[in-house]
């Protein structure tokens, strides 16, 4: 089991033919993912032809809308690589053509857009993540998104994060622990965004193959605070966490759209206080999100069902 | 994008917000040739720089005649002001908002944002006016107002009334009340302000609502939209590193620590602060190459660094994903001997392509100090600027 995609899972890429589009195609495919088409407006009836790593060619067809793609491809999942200012227009048609999951991979997406985007979803059965983020990924079985695929090992652990980069350096860490993966999900940097902390988290908690989760926070909002009631209130599974931030000075935005210190809220000092006294343990520094979960395994007898791998030097 | 004062008050005038006329001064002569021509018995003689607390500083002067403008205009202009949003180093006037005065009978907040929470835009008005909204919070939030407003119908009458009626403005004047948060609510959604201040909004003895200050603040991501915002964008308020790295598409922000950090990911790059911080060392910077950095990006990073010179020490952390750790190192080792590698210099790569990258630097000849993991790599660099 895992969340949100398997191998079952069937995916179209809306911005195929751009170059970042086709690029992210092609290592989904690479890794066996069932990408079975795209979408860009005025390439319809067209097909890209990519060659794989191991020398295959995979001809995927090309659609004016999404919906013509669903239609012809069965497609329950579609990740965007649209340019900024197209995004928000690409993420609503793929919720109107009623797909399951929306991966928009995109950054730089106007804040109001979202806004907009977040209306528009209301009452819709699509669930979003993203923007600004680097996916999802099911270790073996489904990558959708710009991650380095050969870091993850498949596994019982769930990683949920605002951050791309932190999430990759958390699964390495857990990879060169032999600790495996179940999902791991970026759930963006921006401050408008479709899918929480909550909403990953409590997927985990619902997982039966997911056995304990790190959440990898960040300055700005108060998005792990939220969780860490949550968490404390309905997770039945271990949770350990990391902050990025605290030397972040207020005021300034720290790439992220979303990573801002603002009117003294936001601090990353605030949040790890939240999240400690609800109980959720916090790595002190990024070096050490692997450690401190293997810690809290061990603490809860959890280490030896969640190492599902060989441990490298 | 931060914009000043009087031109927050130009884009608002604009969207029928009501605000006091004044006129911007480069000069003691441009500032009393604009009170001249405002001809109101008194005059507000105030400092345009990106930063609040300018009153408290002694940047605010009201002006009851022209040699009074003249002498508050040369005392102002110039002057460096120190407030708390401004870092110990202050910020220097350079320009100058001469402004009709009022007579402000009672001082009101309004402040529009947007609430991650909801995802939607909030507006919030208090009836403490003219003190530091952070600070109404934490004393009494029960005295800030919100109204959340549905995008696709935009604030509503019935809204901005309730908002009026609720921080007590006079009965007479809630109707130009409601008018004035309506036409802000426009402003910030149709210039995709991502906040727009005004504190104090203030009722005057002549029945007026006005924005007597007005901060507004511009979604970068939206910028491409609105050229007339850009155009009020001023350089001389921004670091120049910054303004440097932003041509490049580097995502850069200046600190007041030693060791330069070059990172890729924003999340990796705050951490990287984060774990330097923690073994006891001070971040000079805040660097995110980005996901798709070539090696002149890299090369103009390094310069970027170097050019601080308070920088000792270089902290390289890279986990390449798409990001190849060649790439990286093919771009160090150009910067470097560029420019003369003259500081110390740690680089931690992980990811793809690591044992070249890895490689590449170790054949390069380069006095590079390589380290295994972030807590390894930041324990050296601490070390080698102490």
């Amino acid at each position: 089991m895992s969340i949100l995609v398997n191998k079952d899972t069937k995916v179209i890429t809306q911005g195929i033919t751009g170059a970042t589009g086709l690029f992210h195609a092609k290592g989904a495919l690479d890794y066996g993912t069932q990408m079975v088409g795209g979408v860009t407006p005025g390439k319809g009836g067209t097909n890209v032809d990519i060659t794989l790593e191991n020398g295959n060619v995979v001809s995927l067809p090309v659609f004016n809308t999404v919906e013509q793609a669903v239609a012809a491809t069965g497609a329950t999942a579609s990740v965007i690589y649209v340019p900024p200012a197209f995004a928000a227009d690409s993420i609503m048609e793929a919720v109107d053509a009623g797909l399951d999951l929306v991966i928009c991979i995109t950054e730089g997406i106007p804040v109001l857009d979202m806004v907009k985007v977040k209306r528009y979803m209301e009452g819709s059965k699509t669930t979003l993540i993203g923007p600004n983020c680097p996916g999802v990924i099911t270790p073996d079985e489904c990558k959708i998104g710009i991650m380095p695929g050969y870091i993850h090992t498949k596994g019982h652990v769930g990683v949920v994060s605002r951050s791309g980069t932190l999430t990759y350096e958390a699964v390495h860490q857990l990879s060169t622990r032999g600790i495996g993966q179940s999902s791991a999900v970026g759930i963006g940097g921006d401050p408008v965004k479709g899918s929480e902390f909550i909403d990953i988290l409590s997927r985990f908690n619902d997982d039966p193959d997911t056995y304990a989760v790190i959440m990898i926070g960040e300055i700005g909002g108060t998005a792990e605070e939220e969780a860490a009631e949550w968490i404390k209130a309905n997770m039945k599974k271990p949770v350990v966490g990391f902050i990025g931030g605290a030397t972040a000075p207020p005021g300034k935005r720290m790439g992220h759209a979303g990573a801002i210190i603002s009117g003294g809220k936001g601090t990353a000092a605030e949040k790890i206080a939240t999240l400690e006294a609800c109980g959720i343990k916090v790595a002190p520094t990024p070096s050490d999100m692997g450690s401190t979960l293997v810690s809290v395994l061990e603490e809860k007898g959890l280490l030896e069902k969640c190492t599902t791998g060989v441990a490298q030097a | 994008m931060n914009i000043h004062e009087y031109q927050g008050k130009e884009v608002l005038k604009q969207y029928g917000v009501a605000v006091p006329e004044g006129k911007v001064a480069f000069s003691v002569d441009e500032a009393v040739e604009a009170a001249q021509a405002l001809g109101t018995p008194v005059v507000v003689v105030k400092a345009q720089i990106h930063a609040g607390g300018r009153g408290k500083a002694g940047g605010v002067k009201v002006a009851k005649n022209i040699d009074e403008v003249r002498a508050y205009a040369s005392e102002i202009l110039g002057k460096v002001l120190v407030t708390h949003q401004t870092g110990p180093e202050g910020k220097e006037v350079k320009r100058l908002l001469i402004e009709q005065g009022c007579d402000i009978k009672k001082e009101y907040y309004v402040g529009v944002v947007i609430d991650r929470g909801t995802g939607r835009v909030t507006m919030m008005a208090s009836e403490e006016g003219g003190t530091e909204i952070e600070e109404v919070a934490a004393h009494s939030p029960e005295k800030i107002i919100k109204e959340v407003i549905d995008p696709a119908i935009g604030l509503q009458v019935f809204q901005a009334r309730k908002l009026a009626y609720a921080i007590n403005i006079p009965g007479e004047l809630v109707n130009k009340a409601v008018k004035f948060m309506i036409a802000l609510y426009n402003a910030f959604v149709d210039k995709d302000c991502s906040i727009a201040e005004i504190n104090p909004l203030v009722v005057t003895g002549d029945g007026n609502v006005m924005a007597l200050d007005a901060k507004l603040n511009f979604d970068s991501n939206a910028l491409y939209r609105h050229k007339d915002i850009v155009a009020l964008r001023d350089l001389e308020e921004e670091d120049a590193k910054e303004i440097e790295a932003s041509k490049y598409d580097l995502s850069y922000i200046a600190l007041d620590g030693n060791i330069g950090c070059m990172v890729n990911g924003a999340g990796l790059a705050m951490a990287t602060m984060d774990i330097i911080k923690y073994y006891g060392g001070d971040p000079a910077n805040f660097l995110d190459v980005g996901g798709g950095a070539t090696k002149e990006k890299v090369t103009e990073a390094f310069k970027i660094i170097l050019s601080d010179e308070n920088v000792k020490g270089i902290f390289v952390n890279i986990f390449g994903g798409i990001m190849r750790c060649d790439v990286i190192a093919d771009g160090v080792i150009a910067a470097a001997k560029e420019l003369g590698l003259d500081r110390p210099l740690v680089v931690r790569l992980e990811g793809t392509n690591v044992e070249l990258g890895k490689k590449m630097l170790n054949e390069s000849g380069l006095n590079i100090v390589a380290a295994d993991s972030m807590a390894d790599g930041a324990q050296k660099i601490v070390n080698l600027v102490k």
